[in-house]
C-alpha cells in the first residue's frame, strides 16, 4: 500500500521554480532516501508534503488524503524532524520535548526518558545554550518518541557525532523492523545507503533517479588506485576506465562499475601488488548524471 | 585599547544595509517639522489664537505632555510655541529610531548569528560597536542639521537661524544619547527582545520623570535625560549647555558600552541563564501555552510599565486641579471656548486615549510575534504536528485580547490610585475603567487588521507600527493643531465616545466589534491558504 505518493509536484516562488514536476511513491513499511545537493528542493517537496507550502500544482497525498486539504488529520500519523532546527531560546530542551509531543497527541513519558539517555541530552538547559548537535537532538528524540507511521527526517543527523548518528541508525533499523515508513533526506550518500531500500535523486528540483541502491550502483563510477609489478600496457583499450594518471606504477583511475572485473582482470596480468577502491560518493553519482545529461541533450 | 579594525568596510555595510531606513525616518521628520512650522501662521493668525494656545501650554496637564512652555505668557512668539509643542515629542521620535536602528546592527545580528560570521574576519572586537555608533552619530548630526534648516527656511518670523539650528541639534544630542544607552543595552541582555525592552523602558522613564519634574521639581526634570535636553529653550533664551552635558554624557555611556563589550564572550551578556525545567509544565501543553511562555515577560513588563505611566499621570492630576481651581479667569475661558466638563476632566479623557495606544502596543507585538516565529522557522514544529492554522492563529488572537484587558486594567489602575491620593475631584474607579474599556474596540480594530496583514501581506506587516503611530500623533495633536475632524475619524481611536464627557455609544463600539471580528476571519481564511515561509 502506498503510504505517501506525490504525483507532478511543481511549486514556484515568484519566477523560480523549485521543483519541477517531481513525483514519488512511498510504500508501507520501506525508507526511502531522498538525496540531492544543496538548494535541490529536498526541504520545498518536504513542506509541500507536511502541508506548509501550497503547491503551484500536483497532487499530494498522504495515507490516502490530500496534504493540503487534511493536513491535521494526516499529522496525527506523522512525525517530522526538521533541516534546519530553531528553538525557543528560553525554553530548555526537556520542555520542548514535552509540548512537542504534546502537540502531536500522544503522551509517550517513557520512550522519552529512554531515547534522551540514549542520545545523551541535557534536557534542563535553555535552548539558546544548545550546540547545533544538540537542538538537532531535541528534534530527533521529540519526533521519535512519537508512535506515528510516518517518519520524514530532513538531514536528521547534520551536526551529530560519529557516535550519535550510530544510535541515530539504530533507532531508524528499530523503526523499520516495526514495519515503519521513513522517509529520509540528505546529502550524504553513504548515511542513506546504510540505511535506504531504495532512493531517489533530486537536482535543481527535477528528480533525476529513482530506485534500489543496487539498481542505481551501476550508474556510478568507483575511484581506483592499483600498483602493478610491471608497466601495464594496451591502458587505451580498456572500455570503461575514466580520468588515469600514472605515477611510477602506480593507476588512478575511474572504473565504470560493470566493466570493473574485465578491467581488474586486465591488471591482474601485470601482478596487482595494492589495490585500492572508493565507492562513489555523491559528488561522483551527480557528475555522472551531469555528463550524461550533457551527452543526451547533444543527441 | 579597543581594537576597530575593519570598521571603514563594516560602516560602509551598514550603510549600505540602512541607508532607506534612514532616508525614510529623516525624511519624515524634516517633512514633518517643516509643515507643522509653515502651517504655524494659518493655526494661530491673530493674537487671541495665540493667547488661548499659549494658556493651554502654560497648564500643568500640558506641561506634563510637552514639557514646559518657556516663551513670554503676554507676546505671543510662534518660535516658543512651535518648541513648546514639537521638540519633545519630536526627541522622542529620534529616540525610538536610533533605540531600532542601534539594536538591529548590535544585539539583533549577534542573536541571528551573523555577527559570528563578521567577527571570523580579521575584524577587532570593537569594530562592529565602534562603526554602528559612529554611522549612527553622523546619521544624527546630519538628520539635526536638515531639521534646523528647514525650520529656518519656513519663514517664520521668530523662528531664526540661531534658534533653528539649536532646535535640531538638541534634537541630535538627544539622538546620540539613546544610540549609546541602547548599545549598552545590547550587551547587557541576550536577546533583541530584552534590548528594545530595556531600551524603551528607559525612554519611558525619562519621559515620565520628566514629567512628574517639569510639574512639581526642576531637580527631576534634569536629572532625567529627556527632560534635561529639553532645558535649550529654543527660540526663547537659547541655551548650549544640555547639549555639551548629554554630549558628555553619552561619550560616558558609550565608553561603557565599549568596555562591556570588549569583556565579554559573543553571544554572552550579563544578566545569566538559569538552567531550567526538564519537564513542561501543565501550562505549556498547547500553541496558547507556548505562545504565553514566550510573551509572559513582556505581557508583566508591560502591565507594570503601563501601572506606572498611569500612576504618574495620576501623581500630576492634583496640580491640574489645583491650577484650574485656583483661576477663575480660566474656568470662565474654558467654558467660553465650549470645552464641557472641567479641565481637569478633559486632561483625564486624554490620559484613557493615551493609556489605550501605548496599551496596544504589546497586543500588536503578541500578533507580529506570529510572523516572526515564522521568520524563524519555529511554525514548521508546530503545524508538522496536530495543530492547524486556525487553532494557531486563534491562540495568538486570544492571548493579544488578553492582553489589552489587562493593559487597560493596569493602566487604569495607576492612575486611579495615583490620584485618589492626590486630586479632590474624586474619581470612582468604575467610572475610570469604564471610560478605558471604551476603548477596547478601537484596540482590537488594530489587532484585527495586524491579523489581516499577517494572512494577506505578511511582508508588510510592520506597517501597523506607522498607523498606529500616525494614530498617537492625531489623537495627541489633534486639538493643538486644530486638525480637521475627517483626519481623526481614519483611526479607531477617533471613534470612541470621551467618557466621562460624552455619552457612551453602544453603536460605535458595536461597529468596532464587527469589524475587528471580519478583519480576523478574513486574516484567518488567507493565512490558512498561503504559503508560509517556515
Ligand atoms: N520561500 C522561498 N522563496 C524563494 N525561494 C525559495 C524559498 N524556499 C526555498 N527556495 C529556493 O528553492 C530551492 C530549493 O530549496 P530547498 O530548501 O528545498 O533545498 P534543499 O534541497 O533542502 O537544500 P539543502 O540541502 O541546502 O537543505 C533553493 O534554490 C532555494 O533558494
Ligand atoms: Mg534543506
Amino acid at each position: 500500500m502506498s503510504v505517501l505518493k506525490v504525483e507532478n509536484l511543481t511549486k514556484k516562488f515568484g519566477k523560480f521554480t523549485a521543483l519541477d514536476n517531481v513525483s514519488l511513491e512511498l510504500q508501507e513499511g520501506e525508507v526511502f532516501g531522498f538525496i540531492g545537493p544543496n538548494g535541490a528542493g529536498k526541504t520545498t517537496t518536504i513542506r509541500s508534503i507536511l502541508g506548509i507550502l501550497k503547491a503551484t500544482s500536483g497532487k499530494i497525498t498522504v495515507f490516502g488524503k490530500d496534504s493540503w486539504k487534511d493536513a491535521v488529520e494526516i499529522h496525527k500519523r506523522l512525525a517530522f524532524v526538521p533541516g534546519d532546527v530553531s528553538l525557543w531560546p528560553n525554553l530548555t530542551g526537556g520542555e520542548i520535548i514535552d509540548l512537542f509531543i504534546k502537540l502531536n497527541g500522544s503522551n509517550n513519558k517513557s520512550k522519552k526518558e529512554e531515547l534522551i539517555k540514549l542520545f545523551d541530552l541535557d534536557p534542563s538547559k535553555k535552548c539558546r545554550t544548545y550546540s547545533k548537535g544538540n537542538r538537532q537532538k531535541v528534534a530527533l528524540i521529540a519526533a521519535l518518541s512519537v508512535d506515528a507511521d510516518l517518519y520524514i527526517l530532513d538531514e536528521p543527523t547534520s551536526g551529530l557525532d560519529p557516535l550519535m548518528e550510530k544510535i541515530f541508525q539504530e533507532c531508524i533499523r528499530n523503526l523499520k523492523s516495526e514495519g515503519k515508513t521513513i522517509f529520509l533526506s540528505s546529502h550524504i550518500l553513504s548515511e542513506v545507503e546504510q540505511l535506504c531500500d531504495r532512493v531517489c535523486i533530486i537536482r535543481k528540483g527535477k528528480i533525476i533517479e529513482t530506485g534500489s541502491l543496487k539498481e542505481l550502483r551501476h550508474l556510478m563510477r568507483n575511484q581506483i588506485t592499483i600498483e602493478t609489478k610491471s608497466t601495464v600496457s594496451d591502458l587505451e583499450n580498456l572500455k570503461g576506465l575514466y580520468g588515469l594518471t600514472v605515477r611510477d606504477n602506480t593507476y588512478n583511475f575511474q572504473a565504470d562499475a560493470d566493466k570493473l572485473i574485465s578491467i581488474i582482470n586486465h591488471f591482474n596480468s601485470y601482478g596487482i601488488v595494492n589495490l585500492e577502491s572508493m565507492p562513489p560518493t555523491l559528488e561522483d553519482l551527480f557528475m555522472h548524471h551531469y555528463s550524461n545529461g550533457e551527452v543526451n541533450s547533444n543527441v | 585599547m579597543f581594537n576597530i579594525t575593519g570598521s571603514k568596510v563594516l560602516s560602509a555595510f551598514i550603510l549600505k544595509k540602512d541607508y532607506k531606513r534612514i532616508l525614510i525616518w529623516i525624511a519624515i521628520l524634516v517633512i514633518l517639522s517643516f509643515y507643522v512650522a509653515k502651517s504655524f501662521p494659518s493655526l494661530y493668525p491673530t493674537d487671541m489664537d495665540a493667547k488661548a494656545i499659549v494658556d493651554t501650554l502654560a497648564n500643568p496637564a500640558m506641561i506634563a505632555m510637552l514639557g514646559p512652555y518657556y516663551g513670554d505668557t503676554n507676546s505671543f512668539q510662534m518660535g516658543a510655541i512651535f518648541s513648546a509643542e514639537m521638540l519633545l515629542f519630536t526627541a522622542l521620535a529620534v529616540a525610538i529610531m536610533n533605540i531600532l536602528l542601534i539594536t538591529r546592527h548590535t544585539r539583533k545580528d549577534e542573536e541571528e548569528g551573523r555577527l559570528e560570521l563578521i567577527r571570523s574576519l580579521p575584524v577587532g572586537k570593537s569594530a562592529i560597536l565602534f562603526s554602528t555608533l559612529s554611522v549612527y552619530t553622523v546619521v544624527n548630526i546630519v538628520m539635526g542639521f536638515l531639521i534646523g534648516i528647514s525650520l529656518a527656511l519656513a519663514g517664520i518670523e521668530s523662528m531664526n537661524w540661531s534658534g533653528s539650528i539649536l532646535y535640531g541639534m538638541t534634537l541630535s544630542a538627544t539622538g546620540i544619547l539613546f544610540a549609546t544607552t541602547t548599545s549598552v543595552f545590547s550587551q547587557l541582555t541576550q536577546t533583541t527582545r530584552g534590548t528594545l525592552g530595556y531600551s524603551f523602558s528607559f525612554l519611558g522613564f525619562t519621559y515620565l520623570l520628566r514629567a512628574i519634574g517639569d510639574i512639581n521639581s526642576e531637580a527631576l526634570s534634569l536629572i532625567s535625560p529627556l527632560g534635561l535636553i529639553m532645558r535649550t529653550k529654543t527660540y526663547v533664551e537659547n541655551v548650549w549647555w544640555p547639549i555639551l552635558i548629554v554630549l558628555a554624557l553619552s561619550v560616558i555611556i558609550g565608553y561603557i558600552a565599549f568596555r562591556l563589550n570588549n569583556i565579554r564572550d559573543l553571544n554572552a551578556s550579563f544578566i545569566p541563564v538559569k538552567p531550567g525545567k526538564k519537564d513542561a509544565s501543565i501550562f505549556l501543553q498547547s500553541p496558547l501555552g507556548l505562545a504565553w511562555r514566550n510573551q509572559r515577560g513582556t505581557i508583566i513588563g508591560w502591565a507594570i510599565g503601563m501601572m506606572i505611566l498611569g500612576a504618574s499621570y495620576g501623581s500630576i492630576l492634583g496640580d491640574v486641579e489645583s491650577f484650574f481651581s485656583g483661576n477663575e479667569m480660566y474656568q470662565k475661558l474654558l467654558e467660553g471656548i465650549g470645552g464641557a466638563g472641567s479641565m481637569v476632566e478633559q486632561f483625564v479623557v486624554m490620559l484613557y486615549a493615551i493609556i489605550a495606544m501605548v496599551g496596544t502596543v504589546p497586543v500588536l507585538q503578541i500578533i507580529l510575534k506570529l510572523r516572526h516565529e515564522e521568520k524563524r522557522n519555529r511554525l514548521e514544529h508546530i503545524l508538522s504536528r496536530v495543530v492547524s492554522r486556525g487553532k494557531l492563529i486563534f491562540s495568538y488572537v486570544t492571548l493579544a485580547t488578553i492582553t489589552s484587558l489587562i493593559m487597560s486594567f493596569a493602566g487604569t489602575f495607576g492612575l486611579y490610585s495615583a490620584s485618589a491620593s492626590v486630586a479632590t475631584t474624586h474619581l470612582k474607579f468604575s467610572t475610570m475603567m469604564k471610560a478605558s474599556l471604551a476603548y477596547l474596540p478601537a484596540i482590537w480594530v488594530f489587532m484585527s487588521i495586524t491579523v489581516l496583514l499577517l494572512g494577506m501581506f505578511p511582508k508588510a506587516i510592520k506597517v501597523i507600527w506607522v498607523y498606529l503611530g500616525l494614530t498617537f500623533a492625531t489623537i495627541y495633536f489633534g486639538g493643538l493643531l486644530q486638525l480637521p475632524e475627517w483626519v481623526s475619524n481614519l483611526t479607531p481611536f477617533g471613534h470612541v465616545q470621551k467618557i466621562p464627557m460624552e455619552d457612551y455609544n453602544i453603536i460605535s463600539g458595536i461597529v468596532l466589534f464587527a469589524i475587528s471580528i471580519s478583519l480576523i476571519l478574513i486574516g484567518n481564511i488567507k493565512y490558512r491558504t498561503r504559503n508560509l515561509e517556515g
